[in-house]
């Protein structure tokens, strides 16, 4: 008698939990628990409800797209002044980490994926650079005493130049686009980057064009994950790599109470002072909160059909790397 | 309270707790999901004194970022607007206004009207103002963070005041102008945020100019500031027609020493 009464709450509970205020609200901790991660599982294949979640407010599902676009075409003048600033610089260090996890060889193609400023796509063109000219060196090393016909050989075939590693870098927002745009020009990189505007959820790629697809901090904005996913898995090549650097759940309790106060409390000041807009950094702090955990969003990639999926936690789990292959 | 009686009675309590919490959501805070005016943002003490601090060095750094003086003057007035509503309640025009809470914006103006009013009156010379400065009242910050929803409009109004403090006292929107009318607002309001300004203002200002506002201007500032009635108080959208000596000697200003304006209306009306 009392389990079907307690299955049947259970599911009123689960519909209502969408917005994890709701259960900060809830008077029994327990079914609380266990709604939210009904609701966590259950929100990306719920067909009824045309309504998803923008930060902690519910709105329909259309609108999530234009208000995250607003979102970005405000902050995107400011947006990597308030990383810096929001960070304290370490997402610099993520980014990095990022790279050395990939550990691109040159001549590979990279799809960044809601690349906006254009960090990654920087970051990879530096790195196959100077892992060319590392190969390059490594190799005139052990040839210190070549003979006669590798010495003609080299005057005659070589150097169509070292292999073009190419970055396309995607984003939905123009504005974050104008933006990069600018510092690829000021940073004087000119070849082996392109700038397109598309939907993560619908790129305007062939199948299996890349070799590399990242979404750096950017797929807790999507609509639809699982879309983005399946997506990522289309334009990959097989062989290809899928990593995604994302905001993730902090495990440790100290650091999890130390972080939420930092995020709720500082950034959106941070926000209103340095770029005048507390909403998106209000936004923001709180989409974090309402993205998947690390082995949810595991699970998502393998739905999508990647294998071997693995993700890596940095600074104690405030951000996740997420890595899967197509196989 | 033990046993029976207890527990209804606790819960007889938490239900009435809860109900009387709800109605007074439903009067209040629901109506925009838990701010108390739609463009109000709820922060902490500690949310507040990192704004407070951070604005302040943001508005030091630029003083053209309004939204920041905005900001420091809002995180820092609570006290200030208090007593501000207080002498606006003691008077008569100042109660209607807190009652009927006017707002001063281009699709509250009547513009054709103002513009055939003759020269001279508060309407016309702050349509010139407007056009002559280029600003527009639209371009004012909304009030984030009073938590108090009849003080936000208080610190709305007087920020929408604001321009027609530049009118009467018949000062330009350049540093100088803005330095004086600070003086002169500080010296009436009493917010951290003007004192600031007029304290830190001058540190912007060429050496000509500092002893201008040394020697005639700023003094002229404060003694008007300090004996003038509330500017608050006056219902300025039924005032259009007065004119601007007839307001100055009601409102007990004196007319300004060096004329600023002058200069340039004469040299462009002298024909």
């Amino acid at each position: 008698m009392a389990a079907p009464i307690r299955a049947f709450v259970l599911r009123v509970l689960s519909d209502s939990t969408r917005n994890i205020h709701h259960v900060l609200r809830c008077r029994s901790k327990y079914l609380c628990r266990r709604a939210a991660i009904t609701a966590r599982r259950g929100y990306s294949d719920s067909t009824e409800g045309r309504s998803t979640h923008f930060g902690f407010q519910t709105v329909p599902e259309e609108e999530k797209a234009e208000k995250v676009y607003k979102v970005f075409e405000s902050v995107a003048k400011k947006y990597d002044v308030m990383n810096d600033a929001m960070s304290l610089g370490i997402h610099r260090l993520w980014k990095d980490t990022l790279l050395h996890i990939m550990n691109p060889q040159p001549g590979l193609r990279l799809l960044d994926t809601a690349g906006g400023t254009g960090d990654i796509s920087f970051r990879f063109l530096e790195y196959t650079r100077s892992m060319y000219d590392r190969q390059q060196r490594l190799r005139a090393k052990s040839q210190q005493t070549p003979s006669w016909k590798d010495i003609a050989g080299h005057y005659v075939s070589d150097e169509e130049g070292p292999p073009q590693s190419r970055a396309v870098v995607c984003d939905i927002n123009k504005e974050m686009l104008k933006v990069g745009k600018q510092r690829a020009e000021d940073a004087g990189i000119t070849t082996g980057l392109s700038w397109v505007a598309g939907d993560a959820e619908e790129l305007p790629f062939d199948d299996d064009q890349f070799d590399m697809y990242t979404i750096a901090f950017g797929i807790r904005n999507v609509t639809h994950i699982e879309q983005a996913l399946q997506e990522a898995f289309r334009v990959l090549k097989p062989g290809g790599r899928f990593m995604c650097l994302e905001f993730s759940k902090v495990t440790n309790p100290l650091l999890a109470r130390l972080y939420d106060a930092y995020s709720f409390q500082m950034i959106p000041v941070l926000g209103e002072v340095i770029a005048g807009d507390w909403k998106s950094y209000q936004y923001l702090v709180e989409s974090i909160r309402k993205f998947p955990d690390q082995e949810i969003f595991k699970e998502m990639i393998e739905d999508a059909g990647f294998f071997r999926v693995q993700y890596f936690n940095l600074t104690g789990g405030i951000v996740a790397i997420h890595s899967g292959f197509k196989l | 309270m033990r046993g029976l009686p207890g527990a209804f009675l606790g819960s007889f309590k938490t239900s009435y707790g809860y109900l009387s919490q709800r109605l007074y959501g439903v009067l209040t805070e629901e109506k925009y999901d838990g701010r108390l005016y739609p463009s109000h943002i709820p922060t902490s003490t500690v949310q507040k004194a990192i704004l407070a601090v951070g604005s302040g060095v943001a508005a030091l750094k630029n003083p053209y970022r309004h939204d920041m003086v905005a900001v420091l003057g809002e995180t820092t007035g609570h006290q200030t607007l208090i007593k501000l509503r207080d002498r606006m309640r003691n008077d008569p025009e100042g109660s209607t206004i807190l009652l009927e809470r006017p707002r001063i914006r281009l699709s509250t103006l009547d513009l054709s009207n103002m513009s055939a009013l003759p020269d001279g009156t508060l309407g016309r010379e702050y349509l010139r103002f407007l056009e002559e400065n280029r600003v527009t009242p639209d371009t004012r910050a909304e009030v984030k963070f009073v938590d108090n929803e009849e003080l936000a409009y208080v610190m709305q109004r007087y920020r929408e005041v604001h321009d027609l403090l530049h009118t009467l006292l018949g000062m330009p929107t350049n540093m100088l102008g803005e330095v004086a009318v600070k003086w002169f607002e500080a010296a009436q309001t009493g917010l951290p945020m003007c004192i600031l300004g007029a304290a830190l203002g001058p540190l912007r200002l060429s050496v000509s100019r500092l002893q201008l506002l040394g020697q005639s201007l700023g003094l002229w500032a404060l003694r008007n500031g300090g004996r003038a009635r509330c500017v608050l108080s006056i219902y300025y959208e039924r005032r259009w027609e007065q004119t601007l000596d007839e307001l100055r000697h009601e409102l007990n200003i004196e007319e300004p020493p060096v004329s600023l304006i002058a200069s340039i209306k004469n040299s462009s009306s002298k024909s």
